[in-house]
């Protein structure tokens, strides 16, 4: 025993360093590292791994339409012809109007449960809002379909064409399926990520920061909304975040209402189609190598889409940021 | 002692049910045709009870997914409800043998306000509607047809399967057959590029948007529509007879098509002749290896067709499927004989 000590203290150049890496190696700080290291590593492993398969599997697609795949807006199966456009255009514009929906809702309620309402009411209250986080989206696809269709249908569409029907987007005939109906329901399915998180947040801003306000003559209204939210504000990005990501990429809600077609009109009442869509509706019935590879590209499409908004989404927190810094 | 002969026994079924695994236990891995998993998987439960050595696993994937995975011998058997093309055959590198499993058909239904009455559709009000030439109830490609029924002038709202399916490919190879502008804009597929109309997603999801959107015109299959008990029009025939969708007319429909039976079953029978033919009928398909190397799946496979074709079309009209004319079944008789 005391012979293997020696022999590994002769053979590292200090005589102190590998003691000390066994007795942490023991104590657990270097078997935490390396464990903690091989988990994280999984996610870039993961990244990697995707990226790989999409790259390769939509090789066919590639060569043949080149950067033309982005801009073409025919996708026909029957002629062999694959534009990525229409899914693109549908994808952001039902995420777009999910989050100018679900970011004042799930913000207002958040500010709400986190700071003025009664502790056990906002205990009660975050519980109801992780429930409807873990509801599956094929319920809030049949709470589409029965509810939120008719209703567009009878109710918020003609009162829009009535109201602002003098805007491009509030134009041409309402079926109640359509653009606008994916974009709600997808903001019905993201307020929860919103408001879970920036509750959270806000209720960790430190009670001085609040008290320092007031003190000075703050209101507590003024005290929540230039003090509080601001100092929360990475976290409450993070939550915006995520409710983006999980818009990008939702598949069944949205198929269920948007109608299906792979057309771009200005309006938003007109049907549309996402790449999760898509995706998901035609890989299983796909008979031929080109269009599974086009299919395949239209992932690796809407993955680069989510790189691009999340990089701009951050460029933005920076910007507002180097501001906030500048006025104080 | 009591113990002693509760484990004894257990043992006994283990060492039983071991050895007979052991000895001749086939197991079938088959992918595909939604369509046709219903009866499917009623088949290969009833077969197990009949061969208990015999276990046949089917993935329902869609057909695209059934030829693929037959193609790159991932599964024994595949399922697809359109006929595979000779592009896909030579790309398989193996002769693929096609077996008719059973039949179904493909009914336009609709949801017009004040309308209860059954439409009668020609195939030209049909493709005219989904090309969006027809875009009115009350136009007169519709109301020639249907006599003393009031339409009104709504808007006609087309809805389609977003998701490929064998369904769209039945509804398209009819509208490719009575219109030609429809063969050469859109095409035969399980998804194609729908001039109008929205899509829904499923039988589910058609049924879903047609109920709630008046004006809607939709397409599903038989067996969906007398499960659900939906009320659907007729069509007309190229006899000119208007015909309702029934197990007997889609039966009807494979009987006609019969005499002119390709050797390899790869046949549309849309638009059939016969005065009792429904014209939105077709074929669904087992797409089985000619050459089978493991003896015992050989001789599984080949006693399962015959039972198949026997015995098992019975259970086809208590599911809603059309089953096998005869002069089909005695054809596909012959042909187990292919597999080696």
């Amino acid at each position: 025993m005391s012979n293997a000590i020696q022999t590994a203290g002769s053979v590292a150049p200090s005589h102190e360093g590998p003691r000390a890496w066994l007795r942490r190696f023991v104590s657990g700080d270097e078997v935490a590292h390396i464990v903690t290291l091989l988990f994280a590593s999984t996610i870039l492993a993961i990244t990697g791994l995707l990226v790989l398969q999409l790259w390769t599997n939509s090789r066919l697609s590639r060569v043949q339409s080149g950067w033309h795949f982005f801009f073409m807006q025919t996708w026909d199966p029957v002629f062999e012809h694959f534009g990525a456009l229409p899914f693109l255009y549908g994808t952001v514009v039902t995420t777009v109007v999910a989050l100018v929906i679900s970011v004042p809702l799930g913000l207002g309620a958040a500010i709400y449960l986190a700071e003025l309402a009664p502790r056990k009411i906002s205990d009660v209250l975050a519980f109801l809002v992780d429930l409807l986080a873990a509801v599956p989206s094929v319920i809030y696809g049949l709470l589409g379909i029965f509810l939120v269709i008719p209703l567009m249908r009878e109710v918020i569409e003609p009162f829009l064409k009535r109201t602002m029907g003098f805007l491009p987007i509030f134009q041409g005939p309402a079926y109640g399926i359509g653009l606008l109906t994916g974009g709600l329901v997808l903001a019905i399915m993201i307020v929860p990520f919103i408001v879970s998180i920036s509750r959270e947040v806000l209720l960790v801003v430190p009670r001085e920061q609040r008290e320092a306000a007031m003190s000075l003559g703050a209101t507590r209204w003024e005290a929540t909304w230039h003090v509080v939210v601001p100092y929360a504000r990475g976290g409450i990005f993070g939550s915006i975040f995520l409710a983006m990501a999980r818009a990008l990429g939702e598949t069944m809600a949205v198929t269920m209402v948007i109608g299906n077609d792979p057309r771009i009109a200005a309006s938003l009442f007109s049907p549309g189609y996402t790449i999760a869509a898509v995706i998901a509706n035609e890989f299983s019935e796909a008979t031929y190598p080109l269009y599974i590879n086009a299919l395949v590209e239209l992932g690796l499409v809407l993955f680069l889409l989510t790189f691009v908004l999340n990089g701009l989404a951050r460029l933005l927190i920076l910007a507002t940021e180097q501001r906030g810094v500048a006025h104080s | 002692m009591r113990f002693t002969g509760t484990w004894r026994t257990i043992l006994a079924v283990l060492l039983v049910v071991g050895g007979a695994k052991a000895q001749s236990a086939v197991l079938i891995n088959a992918a595909g045709s939604t369509f046709g998993y219903p009866i499917y998987s009623k088949w290969f439960s009833e077969y197990h009870k009949l061969h208990p050595n015999v276990q046949i696993n089917y993935a329902s994937i869609g057909s695209g997914g059934g030829i693929a995975q037959l193609t790159s011998h991932t599964v024994d058997w595949g399922a697809s409800d359109g006929p595979m093309t000779d592009q896909q055959l030579s790309a398989a590198g193996f002769t693929i043998l096609h077996f008719p499993t059973v039949l179904g058909g493909v009914m336009p239904f609709y949801n017009i306000p004040g309308v209860n009455a059954e439409l009668k559709f020609t195939p030209k009000a049909l493709a005219g509607i989904y090309l969006g030439r027809v875009t009115r109830w009350n136009d007169p490609e519709i109301a020639s047809a249907n006599p003393g029924v009031n339409l009104p002038a709504t808007d006609i709202v087309v809805i389609h399967r977003s998701d490929g399916s064998g369904t769209t490919y039945i509804w398209t190879d009819f509208l490719s057959k009575v219109s030609p502008e429809w063969k050469s804009r859109v095409g035969t597929s399980t998804s194609v590029r729908w001039p109008v109309g929205l899509g829904g997603k499923g039988s589910e999801g058609v049924t879903g948007l047609v109920k709630q959107t008046p004006g809607a015109i939709g397409y599903v299959e038989l067996i969906y529509a007398l499960s659900n008990r939906i009320p659907y029009g007729d069509v007309q025939n190229p006899a000119g007879v208007f015909v309702k969708a029934t197990i007997e007319s889609v039966s009807a429909a494979a009987a006609g098509a019969a005499r002119n039976m390709p050797a390899d079953f790869r046949v549309s029978i849309t638009n059939a002749p016969g005065k009792s033919s429904y014209p939105i009928s077709s074929f669904t398909w087992f797409l089985i290896p000619a050459k089978i190397s493991d003896a015992a799946k050989r001789q599984a496979t080949k006693e399962f067709l015959t039972w198949m074709l026997m015995q098992g079309q019975a259970y086809a009209a208590g599911l809603a499927y059309a089953p096998l004319p005869h002069p089909v079944v005695l054809q596909e008789e012959k042909d187990i004989a292919r597999i080696q």
